[in-house]
């Protein structure tokens, strides 16, 4: 029985019925290319306790964008979209470091007093879901459209990281903080842990809680979910304060990994990799959400990367495959596409 | 103008259908030249089904339409009007932005050579304009005016395309009076140069001031043609309610409305009004009583269920419950004070299609109790299958979405939610639409089940039979004022026609 039901429902099947099914397998695919023509790519081994290997790397490389990702999906879930996560990412970096140097702007190389790492952590992370906050604001208090009101701020953001910065790149040494991006914990390098502290953290705060039903409710239909009691503005305020703090994280780790805030550089074009990773993950744009498809789609994107890197294809290629792979995605989506496919499969008749 | 009186579109057996409905079964229509045509019918009577057929929106399936005694058939909107048939939209379908002589020209610019020639095109707009009477500066973007004026923009538009036929589609529900007079004289002069209107209004006062003729649909049939002098309003709202008034009616009894005793009153609105929306309007729901809100279509029936559910704020007057003075100030707040609401459109404010049935009653419950404080999937589970099992709501599984249900199982699962709150207030605005008649009966034995345990509710609903047979007081509205009430033994359909049938005092807000 159940046989017959999949076969007439073969090209909705994992859309409509938002499945991670497709995404595995992409991520499988990938996997599997690499395991025939990548040298040990495989390969994992453990130099003084810590794991090295192109897999690790793949986590590593990725968390970045896996933890907007996981910001991202809320916020697509509510109807709306995060363009400002990276100019978010650029703030957050460079106020660390200008946290950590604070005399380096003004040419005086001296550290003074080290910062305390609760501070330099802390400060950037409450900026952050503030920036968030005021996006949530623009949008479900004053209705601005949510890819204009954060666009705002993705333009002005930068501007903000420059001011911060002076327009230098500012570089630090500042042995607890770089931990955040190149330290190892458990055997993993920390990114990837913070990566599995923030997925278990939402998951619980969404789907243990009754959080995450608001939030697709609202996004599937907002005046419904309004009539029903559910606070949709703040509810939708809250995930671009979240989406805000995700981005704010990911701005820290990769500037204690490259030891230096380059305002310009820091997480550019990131929110179009995290855009991607949550469609290619399943969720709607107002409407159910997957967080674990969502990474997924983060990973296919990061091992696309380094699938193609490994394999000694210059870098601005990666782009282009990028692209392929988010037509592709989208035109299965489409849900006119999928009509017009299977009316064409069982040629019958439509009501219009 | 000569041939004034002749034939000039003459629709005969038109029939379409919508998967599952019959929108329009064997109607005829007939217009002639220099006449304004009402249409009249209530919510789903087919009105609008016709025009869109006719303006090649909709294909017939069957049935002859000939205008000037030659076939016609419009593949668009567009089309239909370079054949001569024009419609003025209720929704103003212009482009704001541009400017009102843009408005009027845009697709048939005059060129000057490669060039839009803007000077005739202000000139000719601003002609267009003063035809009806309007003298405003047409350089300005359609933005910058009132709607009425952008009403009537829309209709030099269609005027100056030359047409034969002019569809006014309730053109005049956001015009005031003045504004109203002044499109009643433009549609004067247009019929006297020949032109044949259809006219669309859901006011009974403007169909008398204007119209020569009426055709009356019903459930997608037609009714009748009449001529309008000789059709009283009685008899026209008899036709569209469908009760023939001359044969003593038969009424089920309010036996069961009957209120023995006066109980306490829950809620008291003492001359809640809102500007522009409402006038101010009196209503006192007690305990365990069933109280209806009878009128025709936008006579203000949802709009009193709106304010008393918070989604609107009233602009004067004063809200009791209790005996207690309260703000209801939106719906998260009146479901605090033991309100509910189930909306007339299911579709775009009551269901969540995309989440399942069990999901879709447990969300007022949950919302209420807070984020934190979730209900366990047991516990939904057992809320889900109970209500699932009351109220008969046919699903192939609780986890089936409530997009793909019926839409009388739409309707259920929200009354499951609601009922799943223990509301103390009930709203149910026209709960039975598009609905069986199967799941009409049981949604009629839920009411009285609730009356029986003692909850109010506010009954809104388009079928009088329905409003007398389950409501012991009824609240009637015409024009958004309250202009009746009886209660008891006195509700009757008779008694609510008459009602509503009495002159208007052409009172507009």
């Amino acid at each position: 029985m159940n046989i017959v039901k999949k076969k007439t429902s073969l090209l909705n099947f994992g859309l409509s019925e938002l499945s991670i099914i497709y995404p595995l397998l992409a991520f499988i695919a990938i996997l599997l290319f690499n395991l025939v023509f990548t040298e040990g790519f495989f390969h994992i081994e453990i130099k003084n306790g810590h794991l090295f290997g192109s897999l690790i790397d793949i986590f590593n490389r990725g968390a970045p964008v896996i933890l907007i990702t996981i910001g991202m999906t809320l916020v697509y879930a509510t109807g709306g979209v995060d363009l400002s996560v990276g100019a978010i990412i650029a703030i957050s970096g460079a106020l660390a470091a200008q946290m950590i140097r604070p005399d380096y702007v003004k040419g005086i190389l001296e550290y003074g007093d080290q910062t305390s790492l609760i501070m330099v952590l802390l400060v950037p992370l409450a900026l952050s879901i503030i920036l968030g906050l005021w996006n949530g604001f623009l949008v479900a208090y004053i209705g601005v459209q949510p890819i204009i009101a954060t666009l705002i701020l993705m333009t002005v953001g930068r501007g903000i990281a420059q001011l911060i910065t002076h327009g230098q790149i500012i570089v630090f040494e500042h042995q607890p903080f770089q931990f955040i991006g190149s330290g190892f914990f458990l055997g993993l390098p920390f990114p990837v842990i913070m990566v599995i502290l923030l997925f278990a953290l939402t998951w619980a705060l969404t789907r243990k809680t009754t959080l995450g039903l608001f939030i697709e409710a609202s996004g599937a239909n907002p005046l419904a979910s309004r009539y029903m009691g559910i606070p949709v503005r703040v509810i939708t305020t809250l995930t671009y304060g979240f989406s805000g703090f995700c981005a704010g994280l990911a701005g820290l780790i990769i500037t204690a990994d490259i030891k230096a805030a380059d305002a310009n550089n820091a997480g550019i074009f990131m929110e179009l990799d995290a855009i991607a990773a949550v469609i290619i993950g399943g969720t709607i744009n107002g409407g159910r959400f997957s967080m674990a498809g969502a990474i997924i789609g983060a990973l296919i994107i990061q091992s696309l990367t380094t699938t193609i890197i490994t394999r000694g294809v210059p870098p601005q290629v990666v782009l282009v495959f990028k692209a392929v792979i988010i037509i592709m995605v989208a035109l299965i989506q489409s849900k006119k596409l999928r009509d017009q496919l299977s009316l064409i499969l069982h040629s019958g008749d439509r009501p219009s | 103008m000569p041939d004034i009186g002749n034939v000039l579109l003459e629709i005969r057996g038109l029939s379409r259908s919508f998967p599952g409905v019959k929108a329009l079964d064997a109607v005829d229509f007939t217009l002639r030249r220099g006449e304004i045509h009402a249409l009249m019918g209530e919510n789903g009577a087919g009105k609008s089904t016709l025009i869109k057929v006719l303006t090649g929106v909709h294909k017939k399936n069957s049935g002859s339409i000939k205008l000037e005694g030659k076939g016609f058939e419009a593949s668009s909107p567009m089309d239909a009007a370079s054949k001569g048939i024009s419609t003025v939209y209720q929704e103003i379908n212009l482009l704001p932005n541009l400017s009102v002589a843009e408005n009027i020209f845009i697709g048939r610019q005059p060129m000057k050579g490669f060039n839009i020639d803007w000077k005739a095109i202000n000139m000719n707009a601003k002609k267009a304009l003063v035809k009806l009477n309007l003298e405003i500066d047409v350089t300005l973007p359609l933005s910058s005016f009132s709607t009425a004026i952008q009403q009537m923009v829309a209709i030099a538009r269609v005027i100056d395309i030359r047409a034969k036929i002019l569809i006014l589609d309730e053109p005049t529900s956001s015009l005031d009076m003045a504004e109203c007079e002044n499109l009643f004289k433009t549609m004067n002069r247009l019929k006297e140069e020949g032109m044949g209107i259809i006219f669309i209004t859901h006011f009974l006062d403007q169909v008398y001031e204007t119209s020569d003729r009426i055709t009356v649909l019903r459930n997608g049939q037609f009714i009748g043609e009449y001529k309008t002098a000789e059709l009283p309003r009685f008899r026209l709202i008899s036709k569209m309610l469908g009760k023939e008034l001359e044969q003593e009616m038969v009424s089920p009894g309010n036996t069961q409305g009957d209120t023995p005793a006066r109980k306490e009153p829950f809620m008291t609105l003492n001359n809640v009004e809102k500007k522009g929306v409402l006038f101010p309007f009196d209503l006192e729901i007690c305990e365990g009583e069933v109280v209806g809100l009878a009128g025709l279509l936008g006579s203000g029936r949802t709009e009193v269920a709106k304010l008393l559910f918070g989604i609107n704020r009233p602009t004067g007057g004063t809200m009791e419950i209790d005996k207690r003075p309260v703000a209801v100030n939106s719906p998260r707040n009146a479901i605090s004070h033991s309100i509910a609401f189930c909306p007339e459109d299911r579709k775009t404010e009551g269901i969540i299609p995309d989440l399942t049935v069990r999901e879709n009653i447990v969300l007022p419950l949950q919302s209420c109790r807070g984020f934190f404080r979730g209900i366990s999937r047991k516990e939904q589970e057992k809320i889900t299958d109970h209500y699932i099992e009351l109220l008969k709501i046919k699903v192939s599984n609780r986890e089936q979405k409530a997009g793909t249900l019926s839409g009388g199982n739409q309707q259920k699962v929200i009354l499951a939610r609601w009922m799943a709150m223990n509301p103390r207030l009930l709203i149910l605005d026209e709960p039975t639409r598009g609905i069986d008649v199967g799941a009409k009966a049981e949604i009629e034995k839920l009411i009285f089940r609730l009356r029986e345990e003692g909850r109010s509710i506010l009954f809104i609903s388009s079928e009088l039979e329905e409003i007398v047979h389950t409501c012991s007081r009824v609240a009637i509205l015409k024009d958004r004022k309250k202009v009746g009430e009886i209660s008891g033994e006195n509700i009757s359909e008779e008694k609510i026609m008459t009602t509503l049938a009495q002159e208007g005092t052409g009172e507009r807000l």
